[in-house]
């Protein structure tokens, strides 16, 4: 008889869980606050200013919504790509993508020069605009993904699981591609008027949505005593892989096309060799911590198999997933536009002058704030709702998986998916 | 009865020379309160795609180190030396509605300079880009930014490649009764709308230029004197490559 | 009957007696008018005087002992006192200026040259010049 998988809500009851749940809540009040200084004196607390008018809240801001819809991913590989191991995986799946694009979501609307306006924002929408569309696809989102866990935990609705994973397939990358549009379309920038924009973002949104999926995963399990098979993890981490590589092809044409056109060649230059801060956040912060030496740890035959090394190379993703949205936003607007081409310019608004940007605490509190709101979310969710297998062990997910002969040293074993 | 007559002689005398006197000296104000005069729109009419405003400037007239356009926008419209407010904000957090760019030819190190503000285009990437419909073209050419439903996303900002528009970093309290401005909104150069709408006929950066470098005027009359000049000799837009029809047109670029 | 209800207004009545419209109907509607006006104001440019609020402001703020305008919105003032007391927030002065425009002696115009329009009956048409007469308060 085929072994079922069973659901409950976690025990959540030690000191430890209540502790987490609480330093969640204080940087979320923190964050808040952050706002409230932010909201009540303007903006000129900031480091953000006409030249830098995104700052470090869209950076954390960006990188949780292109993430939730990444972390989506793993249900879709389960009700969409019907692969069945990945099904047990699919609730929690959901429901921190719901809960990561509240966080970015929340870190947005509460920069806003006047976020008491919220309901016009809602009310009045230009077609034209992308971010108008936005204003109709993320509540679209929460709406799929919340129908999509339901069919998932009613049985009766289990039937339909296939549709509404596909719709919500679907409608994550309508989201995803018109993030990466936000910039796409931004014509008067050299960093940002590229169409590869917004397939990178979906990329993007794979691998950074799969690390924080799966270091969730990891310590969810671990803290909470239910065994996770390392087969599982072995699959996971495999995958992950193969977003990296990815991601890294992306960066790599996004680059290179790039540099082609002599036009591009200042802002290139700028990003890969003279930008500073910039420089160094791309090739060390995006390029080492978060494409190559995660790579590295994850093809390793040693350290691709300690569940602690994975748990690091999922961190670095993350860190370099927020250095490159730094690099991305902050960067493209650090440059300055050339507005008169053939000339040297000068002026007193900074034309011609790389713009500088220090980033205040309270924009730290605020990104901080969306963060701790999405990890509140889950972790809040998961005491009171059934999203986590008993267990996740080898035999459960995958009844036909044999572990691997330990004399095979290799690391790409025949077993089947 | 011939002293009477004197009399009459004299006063006709007096009152015809002081006629005289008094309409030379009057003639003259006259025309200068005639001279580039829109017909005057009633109040209550609304403004409509009959005109189309515009801007002329000549970079070659601009001269150098002068900010004469800069300072009248600064007084007309209340902000920067116009205006005490935003002192908590730094420099680069300041509005900015007009500023003057120095170019200099990368080639012979010449050097030039021209003002530069919002250059109210037909296809304003910012009204494209405005999820609320606040930044807005009006029918008659000039793009506004509409304060009452502006949340201060700052998506405009990023969109305009002349990096025309400001954000208001700060709580304002100087603000002059014609021009609200305000925390949390953005804004960028209103083409005068307030003296346009009341017809006055210029911009203050217009009436302020002692070097006649710019020029405004009704870009759909073929008659006005911006058609004129834009006739006479060769103009060019800022980054024409965006193809975004701007209805501020440059000479000497 | 409604002028019974509500806090004392300090109404600045130099520029006459009656608002726009009648108290009440002020009192209840104003929002509704200043909503209107402003759409057409900022899309087709129609600046009538009756609900600007630049107008309502130029008759309603009252003067210090040092005879400078106090910002409509202070505490006590025409707009605040009833705000306060409904308990609704003030948005328009985050934007709007409380202040009419402080008159003062502008060198190029003065009273002598708004006479003398008048006298020669010269065309209405608002030129700078006259805009700027009419700052000066020669109305």
């Amino acid at each position: 008889m085929k072994p079922v998988v069973h659901y409950s809500a976690i025990e959540g009851r030690s000191l430890a869980f209540w502790g987490l749940l609480g330093t969640f809540g204080l940087f979320l009040l923190l964050g808040l606050g952050a706002v409230w200084v932010m909201e009540h004196n303007g903006h000129y607390v900031t480091g953000m200013n006409n030249h830098i008018v995104w700052g470090l809240p869209h950076v954390f801001a960006v990188f949780m919504i292109i993430a939730a819809s990444g972390i989506l991913n793993v249900a879709s590989i389960a009700s969409v790509f019907g692969k069945k191991m990945y099904k047990p995986l699919s609730r929690l799946s959901a429901l921190m993508a719901i809960a990561f694009l509240a966080g970015g979501l929340m870190v947005l609307m509460l920069d806003l020069g006047r976020p008491d306006r919220l309901v016009i924002a809602a009310t009045y929408l230009n077609p034209k605009s992308v971010f108008a569309w936005n204003i109709l696809l993320y509540p679209g989102f929460f709406g799929a993904v919340a129908v999509y866990i339901w069919f998932m935990m009613e049985k009766r609705m289990n039937q339909y699981s296939h549709q509404i994973g596909l719709f919500a397939f679907v409608w994550r990358l309508l989201l995803t591609t018109g993030t990466g549009s936000i910039f796409g379309f931004v014509v008067a920038r050299n960093g940002y008027d590229a169409a590869v924009l917004a397939p990178m973002f979906i990329i993007m949104s794979f691998g950074f949505g799969l690390a924080i999926y799966l270091l969730s995963l990891m310590a969810t399990c671990r803290w909470t005593g239910r065994e996770l098979g390392d087969n599982v993890v072995r699959q996971l981490k495999n995958l992950l892989g193969v977003f990296i590589a990815a991601m890294f092809y992306f960066v790599f044409v996004f680059h290179l096309t790039s540099l082609y056109g002599t036009e591009n060649h200042g802002f290139e230059n700028f990003i890969l060799m003279d930008g500073g801060l910039f420089s160094q956040l791309f090739w060390i912060g995006w390029v080492a911590i978060g494409l190559v030496l995660p790579l590295a740890i994850v093809y390793h035959p040693g350290m691709s198999k300690s569940r602690a090394w994975i748990g690091i190379a999922c961190a670095m993703v993350i860190a370099g997933g927020l250095a490159s949205m730094y690099v991305i936003i902050i960067g493209g607007q650090a440059f300055p536009m050339s507005i008169f081409p053939g000339f040297d310019v000068s002026s007193s608004f900074g034309d011609g002058q790389v713009a500088s940007y220090a980033p205040s605490i309270w924009e730290l509190g605020l990104g901080i704030g969306g963060i701790a709101l999405a990890l509140a979310m889950t972790t809040f969710a998961i005491k009171v709702l059934p999203f986590i297998p008993n267990s996740l062990s080898d035999e459960l997910m995958d009844p036909h998986y044999k572990a691997a002969d330990p004399e095979e040293i290799s690391g790409d074993s025949e077993a089947t998916a | 009865m011939s002293e009477q007559k004197i009399d009459q002689y004299r006063r006709d005398f007096f009152t015809k020379a002081g006629a005289t006197a008094a309409t030379g000296a009057i003639a003259p104000g006259v025309m200068l309160m005639q001279v580039g005069q829109a017909q005057a729109r009633p109040l209550d009419q609304a403004i409509s795609n009959k005109n189309r405003w515009g801007l002329l400037v000549d970079s070659n007239k601009c001269a150098d180190g002068c900010s004469d356009c800069v300072k009248a926008c600064e007084s007309e419209n209340a902000w920067g030396s116009g205006s005490s407010d935003e002192q908590k904000s730094d420099a680069s957090q300041k509005a900015q509605w007009i500023r003057t760019v120095t170019l200099k030819n990368k080639l012979t190190g010449s050097e030039h300079q021209l003002p530069m503000m919002c250059q109210h285009c037909e296809e304003p990437p910012c009204v494209d880009v405005c999820p609320t419909g606040a930044s807005f073209k009006r029918a008659d050419g000039i793009v506004l930014v509409d304060k009452h439903i502006c949340i201060g996303c700052r998506y405009c900002m990023m969109a305009c490649p002349y990096k025309a528009r400001s954000f208001i970093h700060e709580e304002l309290t100087d603000q002059s009764p014609d021009v609200p401005r305000g925390k949390g909104t953005v804004e960028s150069c209103t083409l005068c709308v307030h003296k346009i709408d009341r017809g006055d006929g210029s911009t203050a950066c217009a009436d302020a230029c002692t070097h006649q470098a710019i020029l405004f005027g009704d870009l759909n009359d073929p008659s006005s004197a911006i058609s004129v000049e834009m006739k006479k000799h060769a103009t060019t837009q800022i980054r024409a490559d965006l193809n975004l029809n701007t209805g501020v047109r440059y000479r000497g670029i | 009957m409604a002028d019974s209800i509500g806090p004392e207004l300090k109404i600045n009545r130099a520029n006459g007696d009656n608002c726009v419209l009648p108290a009440d109907e002020m009192r209840k509607d104003h929002m509704n008018h200043l909503l209107h006006q402003r759409d057409d104001t900022m899309y087709d440019g129609i600046r009538t005087e009756k609900f600007s609020l630049k107008e309502c402001i130029n008759c309603h703020a009252n003067k210090d002992e040092a005879n400078k305008y106090i910002p409509v919105n202070a505490p006590g003032e025409f707009c605040q006192s009833c705000h306060a007391y409904t308990s609704v927030k003030l948005d328009c002065f985050e934007c709007h200026a409380t202040k009419p425009r402080d008159t003062a002696f502008h060198p190029i115009v003065s009273d002598k040259m708004k006479a003398v329009a008048d006298v020669h009956e010269l065309p209405k048409t608002k030129s700078m010049l006259d805009t700027l007469a009419d700052k000066v308060g020669a109305k």
